[in-house]
């Protein structure tokens, strides 16, 4: 759940193992979808449920006291490999608001500051601090503004891209305000772009 | 103090800066498939805008086309809907499409630097994240999310923090039988899914010099499952050789002021980089992944791991379950691996020096019974030039399968993909958990060790069969 002044309140689920690559986010059979809508039932979908269908009871997100996490306490590498957005919209279609983990991919890192999922990125005792604290059932905090982690009685401070923080707290529409404040950059570069970078004129599409 | 190629890239295009240290860097070229746009398109659409440079924007269809004939209807209606939607984007906004039925259709990396979109000195995107691919021609070329690929196509430009500089140097002679692929797989194996993440990666070093142009995509492409954001090279003789004659490539009268500013752009001696690698590959051996991340790699002659070799719990665990999920057994030499599918295809190993390697051990030979083996060609230009060497029919001969272009069971979005349980020997460059087909077990190979296990039905030291 996040709050009105945009910090993340919530049950925070661990999740047991390293490497989580976008491709255990959103499976590929599930990218064929064109809208971003309703893809939280896709998340994590492999180890969701078996291949009758059912759930599987070992999943954290399965588990009663999981269900509604807001929260993930991930390890090293989340959201490697494929750049698909989809990964980003699948965990906040899913109800979740905030990742924590030891490193993130790039490419996941960016898309889910477009689109305000929060990214923390702590140190490894932390994080296994953390997700010892997850598997109690501690009631995690996150204060986006103070950049804190409040989990139990713990409160863990931590570093965030000045950019990210204020795409998570204002949200903006970031295609006007770059025409409107780098329209004459763009159109100024385009006027003197050598000609070698131009693709060469061509035969007309087949 | 002298510049990277990047940084030379990066200053020329960066036209912007924000109060938080980002970047906005203009970008030449801009390249789109039918997986990762549509959504894109649609805010396009939306906000009442249209693509700001079409003549510099390229779409093609390859992440979901089938592979089988061409003249055959297209079952999947998801796939049908995405490459219909494409159609209709590309139409309406005036964007050149590579379409399904074209001569140039291919996978976008492939077809990128083989048309000649990508040339030295040029900044590119594509909402796929083995874009570092292009940055071997010594262009800066960042994969996107779907978010970024809409900014892109309203303004040409994306807002980037720079990213950090990692120069990766490679010597030693290889051993005939050892590729690039074992080259990358290596270098990912010492440095872990996350060693690069945050940096873009320049190769250098003799053996990268040996390289063909051909050979360096497979380093580029596939150093990203070490996490880097994108990788570039210095941009020599070979490259400019590569890129001349190509479509889209700057033409006679152009060609030699555009040669004069590319060979300015290598780095210069003293450049500085964030953090320096190297590896000597002169007694590398053929590698094989074992696992469940290109990291999780052995080599040809090695076993695969036992959890009771980790270092610590966590490894512990994720041994366990990689070794689990492949129905492996620890201690088991990889030479007795069994393999049931062999893929030749992806954007990693599908241009025609690859099909050449595998070509060298199938050659009079037959797939063994029980194997299902395909090549997917990279392009259509890369198939029909098989075809002309005679290659196309030393693989159908042998009991190949003989595809047309597209990414095909490197994602398994169009219908070619394995079965539960099935264990592939697969030249494309991820291995993670059902990639290639629910409940799938893959193990990333170069082109030679896959086509010598569709014959012998489990992995091989190609060296050791005298055919190189
Ligand atoms: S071949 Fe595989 S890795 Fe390459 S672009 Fe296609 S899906 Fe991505």
């Amino acid at each position: 759940m996040m709050d009105r002044s945009g910090n993340v309140v919530g049950v925070a689920a661990p999740l047991e193992w390293d490497d989580v690559d976008t491709d255990q986010i959103v499976p590929a059979e599930f990218l064929k979808v064109v809208e971003k809508k309703g893809m939280g039932r896709y998340l994590f979908y492999r180890r969701r449920y078996g291949q009758d269908g059912a759930e599987r009871a070992d999943f954290v997100l399965n588990q009663p006291a999981y269900r509604s996490a807001a929260i993930l306490v991930a390890g090293a590498n989340f959201g490697i490999g494929s750049s698909r957005e989809n990964a980003v919209w699948a965990l906040l279609d899913g109800g979740i608001r905030c990742v924590i983990a030891t490193s993130f991919g790039d490419i996941f890192e960016n898309n889910a500051a477009r689109n305000a999922l929060l990214c923390v990125r702590l140190d490894e005792p932390t994080v296994a601090r953390l997700r010892s604290l997850a598997r109690k059932g501690a009631a995690f905090y996150i204060d986006v503004p103070a950049q804190t982690v409040t989990a139990g009685s713990e409160v863990t401070a931590f570093q965030m891209d000045p950019h990210a923080k204020k795409r998570f707290l204002e949200g903006r529409d970031e295609v006007s305000t770059t025409l409107e404040t780098c329209g004459p950059a763009i159109s100024g570069y385009e006027a003197r772009m050598p000609a070698w970078a131009h693709p060469s004129s061509v035969s007309p599409v087949e | 103090m002298g510049s990277s190629v990047l940084s030379k890239i990066w200053d020329a295009h960066a036209i912007g800066e924000d109060e938080d240290g980002r970047t906005l860097l203009y970008i030449d070229r801009h390249l789109t498939h039918e997986v990762t746009s549509p959504i894109a398109f649609e805010a396009l659409r939306e906000a009442g805008r249209k693509v700001r440079r079409p003549d510099l924007t390229f779409a093609v269809t390859d992440h979901n086309v089938p592979t089988h004939d061409r003249d055959l209807p297209v079952e999947s209606g998801m796939s049908l809907r995405q490459m219909e939607l494409l159609r209709q984007n590309a139409r309406e906004n005036g964007v050149m499409l590579f379409d399904y039925e074209s001569q140039d259709q291919g996978i976008v990396h492939v077809i990128g630097t083989e048309l000649g979109l990508t040339v030295p000195g040029i900044t590119l995107a594509c909402g796929d994240s083995h874009t570092s691919t292009h940055g071997v021609l010594g262009a800066l070329a960042f994969g996107i999310g779907t978010s970024e690929g809409e900014h892109l196509f309203a303004t040409q430009s994306l807002w980037i923090k720079r990213p950090r500089e990692m120069r990766i140097k490679v010597n030693g002679r290889l051993h005939a039988g050892v590729y690039a692929k074992d080259v990358v797989l290596k270098i990912i194996r010492d440095m872990g899914t996350g060693g690069a993440i945050g940096h873009s990666v320049e190769f250098c070093g003799e053996t990268v010099d040996s390289f063909s142009v051909e050979e360096r995509f497979t380093l580029a492409n596939m150093i990203v499952e070490g996490g880097a954001r994108t990788a570039i090279m210095s941009p020599d003789e070979k490259v400019l050789n590569y890129v001349r004659g190509r479509r889209f490539a700057p033409k006679s009268s152009e060609w030699d002021a555009a040669a004069a500013s590319w060979r300015e752009l290598a780095s210069d001696p003293g450049a500085g980089y964030d953090a320096e690698r190297s590896f000597d590959v002169s007694r590398l051996e053929p590698q094989v992944s074992w696992g469940t991340n290109p990291a999780m790699t052995v080599g040809v002659t090695e076993t695969v791991p036992s959890p009771a070799d980790a270092k610590t719990e966590r490894e512990r665990v994720s041994i366990e379950r990689a070794v689990g999920y492949m129905g492996l057994t620890p201690g088991m030499r990889v030479t007795d691996i069994p393999v049931e599918v062999v893929f030749i295809g992806s954007c990693t190993n599908a241009r025609i020096s690859d099909l050449v390697e595998a070509a060298r051990f199938v050659r009079g030979r037959h797939v063994r019974q029980g194997v299902r083996a395909l090549v997917v060609p990279g392009s259509q230009a890369v198939r029909a030039q098989a075809e002309l060497m005679g290659l196309a029919s030393v693989f159908r001969d042998a009991g190949f399968e003989w595809r047309n272009a597209g990414c095909s069971m490197c994602i398994a979005m169009n219908g070619d993909e394995l079965k539960q349980g099935q264990r592939c020997a697969s030249t494309s460059n991820r291995n993670f958990e059902n990639r290639q087909g629910t409940g799938g077990r893959t193990h990333l190979v170069s082109p030679a060790t896959a086509a010598a296990a569709a014959i012998e039905g489990r992995f091989v030291d190609v060296r050791e069969l005298g055919r190189v």
